[in-house]
């Protein structure tokens, strides 16, 4: 299949990059979005031209490091889709795609479509420690977790930090990914401890960094390639209430039976 | 742990005072329009209603100051957020869909500030008689009645007040469904009613409210 790239070219942070128009004649439906590029790197090899650069790693839909604007969808739009399992038969024949690294003041774009995401980095190190006991594995269900609650947990977790709710967000917030980090916690025993301080700590950490501010479109849920719901969003609200309500301990301890 | 920044320190704690005045300002517009909806039973009862809520200056003016508070805070808060995400993407995209956002929370930063510019106006023509002379009964005291049917007779007045309920209706429409996600009020049981409550009072207060000057303009009132 033949397709239309206008794919942004950046050397490097300072430069104020463009798009550059490539016309690639040997797609086939059945490339990733991420194999379609490395083909068209490897006629821009050929052709002696700097290769566009892009992050990936795992290929798999995990690892949340191959994240970019397509056609204006993070990720293509394909639900539940990362873009190196985005297929080119979701693309028509002859199609034109435009391809855009994640714009936010947070991800300052470092080179063609790769961002640095750092401020989420900084925003899971100010989440800090959970306690465990230390020393031999604990025995087999001595902290009983219900299903259900294992299971949402669970669905939090999924979050691979991408940063396509950030790159989605007409505000540029970064709700979703810090709520998915601070909801899966919430949810479990072992989190409970720290609970107060963890979500006053990344939230804090959240309004230094250059995010915008949450005002519940809910593009995030839509963009999100794991399908985190926005529930994750009202879990770290009702935290951040309870973390300020009048009467909490100091440091925020709280004792589960 | 950042001590320095507080709970209105962050944006999710100054959206937090936006929803909780927010709930304070719909009870007052929900009543507001209830006690309105007393020009349909007659002149007496809501010149009746009107003299009774400026009897007891007690409660009068604590609630006006309360509300003043509200609106300030609302406001403030509001601008405040905005102004951190106004930031938070210099360079645009060049192609940007938005497949969630609908109509309503796409404009509340303009359906804002229009309902204020509107309750400014709505203030000067009723309340201090700004717009033209106030009416007043025999016996000297203020004729509700007569100020309000004279005011939707004039066709520009009207409109004012009609397209400005249209945009409360609109504001309501997403903030009466934000403030539930705002303050962490989620459950999968009642999800789905969150959205359907909006809805119904967005509707209830838009219709209400716009019924009046469409009513006297119809001459079913006057």
């Amino acid at each position: 299949m033949k397709l239309t790239l206008h794919i942004w070219r950046q050397k490097n942070p300072q430069d104020k990059g463009r798009f550059v128009t490539y016309h690639l004649d040997d797609a086939d439906e059945d490339m990733s979005f991420l194999e379609m590029l490395d083909v068209l790197n490897q006629h821009l090899i050929e052709k002696g031209e700097e290769p566009v650069a892009f992050e990936n790693d795992c290929r798999e839909g995990i690892c949340g490091m191959c994240g970019m604007m397509i056609n204006g969808l993070a990720h293509g739009g394909m639900k539940g889709t990362t873009t190196c399992q985005l297929p080119l038969r979701h693309f028509k024949d002859g199609a034109d795609i435009t391809i855009e690294p994640w714009r936010s003041r947070a991800f300052p774009v470092m080179k063609d479509l790769i961002v640095d995401r750092s401020a989420f980095d900084r925003i899971i190190q100010a989440g800090g420690y959970i306690s465990v006991n230390t020393g031999n594995a604990p025995d087999a269900n001595t902290v009983l977790i219900s299903r259900d609650t294992a299971e949402l947990a669970m669905d939090y977790a999924e979050c691979i930090g991408c940063g396509a709710c950030v790159a989605a967000c007409p505000n540029g917030a970064s709700m979703l990914f810090m709520s998915a980090k601070i909801a899966h916690f919430s949810l479990l025993p072992q989190g409970q401890v720290e609970a107060d301080k963890r979500v006053k700590a990344m939230v804090g950490q959240m309004q230094k960094e250059a995010f915008g501010a949450c005002t519940n479109y809910t593009e995030c849920e839509v963009a999100c390639p794991k399908e985190i719901s926005i529930s994750a969003i009202a879990r770290m609200n009702h935290d951040y209430l309870k973390a300020f309500w009048p009467g909490r301990a100091v440091g925020g301890g709280k004792h589960v039976a | 742990m950042d001590k320095s920044l507080g709970f209105y320190g962050s944006s999710v704690g100054k959206k937090m005072w936006m929803a909780v005045t927010g709930i304070i300002m719909f009870l007052f517009i929900f009543v507001h329009m209830i006690g309105n909806l007393q020009i349909y039973i007659g002149p007496e009862a809501l010149n009746r209603y009107g003299h009774f809520l400026h009897s007891i200056p007690e409660i009068l003016w604590p609630v006006r100051i309360i509300l003043l508070l509200c609106v300030l805070v609302h406001i403030v808060a509001a601008v405040q957020v905005w102004l951190q995400s106004y930031g938070a993407r210099p360079v645009k995209y060049k192609i940007k869909k938005d497949p969630a956002v609908d109509y309503a929370a796409r404009t509340m930063v303009w359906s804002g500030p229009i309902i204020l510019l509107f309750i400014i106006f709505h203030l000067l023509h009723l309340t201090f008689g700004s717009v033209y002379q106030l009416h007043y009964t025999a016996n000297g005291q203020i004729d509700v009645f007569r100020n309000v049917v004279s005011g939707f007779q004039h066709p520009g007045i009207a409109i004012i007040y009609i397209v400005a309920n249209l945009l409360l209706g609109f504001h309501l429409y997403h903030g009466l469904w934000s403030l539930f996600q705002t303050l962490g009020v989620s459950h999968p049981r009642f999800n789905h009613w969150r959205r359907i409550f909006a809805i119904i009072f967005a509707y209830a207060i838009a219709i209400g409210n716009i019924s009046i000057p469409v009513s006297v303009w119809a001459g079913w009132v006057h």
